[in-house]
């Protein structure tokens, strides 16, 4: 099993050309604004730091915009994007507010927790898959839909579901 | 077929890229504008007559009108990109498909304004969206509009696009301003207004994405021409983004003089109800305004024919009427419970209520919990009357209007649709075991 933890135990550090983005970011914004980098440059934490930011890769991004632990704390918790806890390393996000609701999204929620075995905010055993019911992700003409890593999965049918499930499967053995 | 200023292009192929959005005819209006004197360029927009597509719909005239210009402090164009109200998806829509609409605009409008550094606040999951507008910005500044000396003019502007990371308050301008400069999204108490003091303590201007796009068109065909478009105080076009229960969902222009009746049952745009099913209610301007059922929504409660604009959707104030909004249309046939609609709502509301204010987080739990009890058949018939006195309590006692946007549709679903509440105290071994209300409020079917 993927040991997201053991991995996490370990202080980040972004590589060189990560450092070049991190650079790039910061420059967008005035001298002595840096803070403004720090959702950004979370983002980017997250993405190279295993899906999820522990407390360790917090304080890294604090130390390298030079900020206090806890600015970095109070933003990474607040916004619903971030996550405090490891994930799979496929997030299903499905949308369940009023408008895909109205298409049928309790439907696909439901069916992906009986296909995967687990409830949503959970992981399976093997770390691949994590169930999130988030709220509306702007794509109601779209409905249902989920967001998966950078893409939107749009228009689910149980059958749609089942597709997407095979081919991360399968992208995750070619990785290894 | 109305007019259309924004998405007249929109099937051309390639739009998207910045060669062919130009031998279309695109940047022409940065050049005229540039032309001009800023305080030109000011004085179309505001003889458009151009409101905030937001949702507020405040005139963008006057608000630009109000930004402070005192000597050696930097002033900045902000653009609200975080589309996060239910039912909308049309700032999307424009940014996939024709990013350099927004570019455009934004150049434009930072000149107005005298902002030479400009942000697009875009909602964190539109991680895609953000790739198309940053590859439209390197294009654009290649090609000398973007960056020092703008086509010879003198003019020195840069875009930046900053992603969000999930919070629907971000929306609200000074929250999204606090999340701009890295902090936690938390609106601030106004005044001091962005227009005096916004992004780092400078005076700023936030505008949505189709309000910075509906300023190319503008400085083309002219305000006083714009403003000839429409009716009334709903001058120009609207983006309207249709979704629910109708046959085409998706995003389109209106040129805010068509009826309700037509927007929903004509081919041109949502094309129906699906499976011959009855309009029951609908939601028309994102998921915080009134919803109305069928009767209400066709026609006013004075019986004339409602249309697609800022007066005529508020026509009754919030007793009979409801709002333009964002454009969210949301459309629910017969065969959809209200009290399950407005529960998936409220639980919205309250995930995204930033916790500042006590009416509003600790209120939008309580929505929630109550109306969780009555969709679940373990309401009272008091539960009703205790689900009105807490969004009468929340309503005009936050910093922000998200309280406001959780109170509202409350207050309607009970206003107009209160026997489908009280049936599911009557009948709560019969809610339990299906998934609808009650079809009574539906409209008769077309003939």
């Amino acid at each position: 099993m993927h040991n997201m933890k053991e991995e996490n135990l370990t202080a980040p550090v972004f590589s060189a050309d990560q450092l070049e983005e991190v650079k790039m970011l910061v420059s967008r914004y005035p001298d002595g604004k840096q803070k403004s980098a720090l959702i950004p440059v979370l983002h980017l934490a997250q993405k190279h730091f295993g899906g999820w930011l522990s407390v360790a890769s917090m304080d890294y991004v604090a130390s390298i915009l030079n900020l206090k632990p806890i600015e970095v704390y109070e933003v990474a918790t607040f916004y619903s994007m971030f996550n405090t806890k490891p994930v799979g390393k496929f997030v299903f996000e499905v949308c369940q507010t009023g408008p895909c609701m109205l298409n049928g999204s309790d439907d696909i929620i439901s069916y992906i927790r009986e296909k995967l075995n687990i409830n949503p905010g959970e992981t399976t055993p093997d770390g691949l898959f994590t169930l999130k019911a988030v709220e509306c992700l702007g794509a109601c003409g779209y409905a249902p839909m989920m967001q998966l890593g950078k893409t939107y999965q749009e228009h689910l049918t149980k059958e749609k579901v089942d597709r997407i499930i095979e081919d991360c499967i399968k992208m995750s053995s070619e990785n290894n | 077929m109305g007019k259309k200023l924004l998405l007249d292009k929109i099937n051309v192929e390639g739009i998207r890229f910045l060669e062919v959005y130009r031998r279309e005819g695109g940047y022409e209006s940065l050049k005229k504008a540039l032309s001009l004197k800023p305080e030109e360029v000011l004085e179309e927009v505001k003889k458009s007559g151009l409101r905030g597509r937001g949702g507020a719909g405040f005139p963008t005239g006057l608000k630009w009108s109000f930004l402070a210009r005192p000597e050696g402090v930097p002033r900045y164009l902000v653009c609200n990109a975080d589309e996060s109200e239910p039912g909308t998806f049309k700032d999307r829509y424009l940014m996939e498909f024709i990013p350099h609409l927004l570019i455009e605009g934004m150049i434009i409008s930072s000149y107005a304004l005298g902002s030479n550094t400009s942000y697009i606040y875009i909602r964190g999951e539109y991680d895609w969206v953000t790739d198309i507008v940053d590859e439209a910005i390197i294009d654009a500044r290649r090609a000398g509009l973007l960056g020092k000396n703008i086509l010879n003019s003198g003019f020195d502007c840069e875009i930046y696009t900053h992603r969000g990371a999930g919070a629907y308050i971000c929306g609200e301008e000074t929250a999204l301003l606090e999340s701009l400069e890295g902090k936690r999204g938390l609106p601030r108490i106004k005044p001091p207004f962005p227009a005096v003091k916004g992004l780092w303590g400078c005076p700023t201007v936030v505008n949505n994405v189709e309000t910075l796009a509906a300023v190319v068109p503008i400085m083309i065909i002219g305000g006083e021409e714009y403003a000839k478009i429409g009716v009334g105080k709903s001058t120009g076009t609207k983006l309207i983004s249709a979704c629910g229960n109708i046959n085409k969902p998706g995003v389109y222009e209106i040129d805010m003089t068509i009826s309700v009746e037509e927007f929903i049952y004509s081919d041109e745009y949502c094309g129906g109800i699906p499976n011959g099913k009855r309009l029951k209610a609908c939601i028309p301007g994102g998921s915080s305004v009134p919803v109305l059922p069928a009767n209400l929504l066709l026609k006013t409660a004075a019986g004339e024919t409602r249309f697609m604009n800022y007066e005529s959707l508020s026509d009754g104030g919030f007793q009979t009427g409801t709002m333009m909004g964002s454009g969210g249309f949301i459309v629910l046939d017969e065969d959809q419970c209200i009290v399950r609609h407005t529960l998936s709502l409220s639980r919205f509301y309250h995930h995204e209520s930033c916790g500042q204010c006590s009416p509003c987080r600790e209120g939008t739990g309580w929505l929630e919990k109550v109306f969780w009890k009555l969709e679940n058949g373990k309401g009272d018939l008091k539960d009703i009357d205790l689900l009105w006195d807490i969004q009468r309590r929340i309503e005009g006692n936050t910093i922000c209007p998200l309280g406001d946007a959780a109170a509202w549709p409350v207050a309607a679903a009970i206003r107009h649709f209160r026997d489908e509440f009280e049936w599911h105290v009557t009948h709560r071994e019969e809610c339990l075991k299906r998934n609808y209300g009650l079809a009574h409020y539906a409209d008769p079917l077309p003939a």
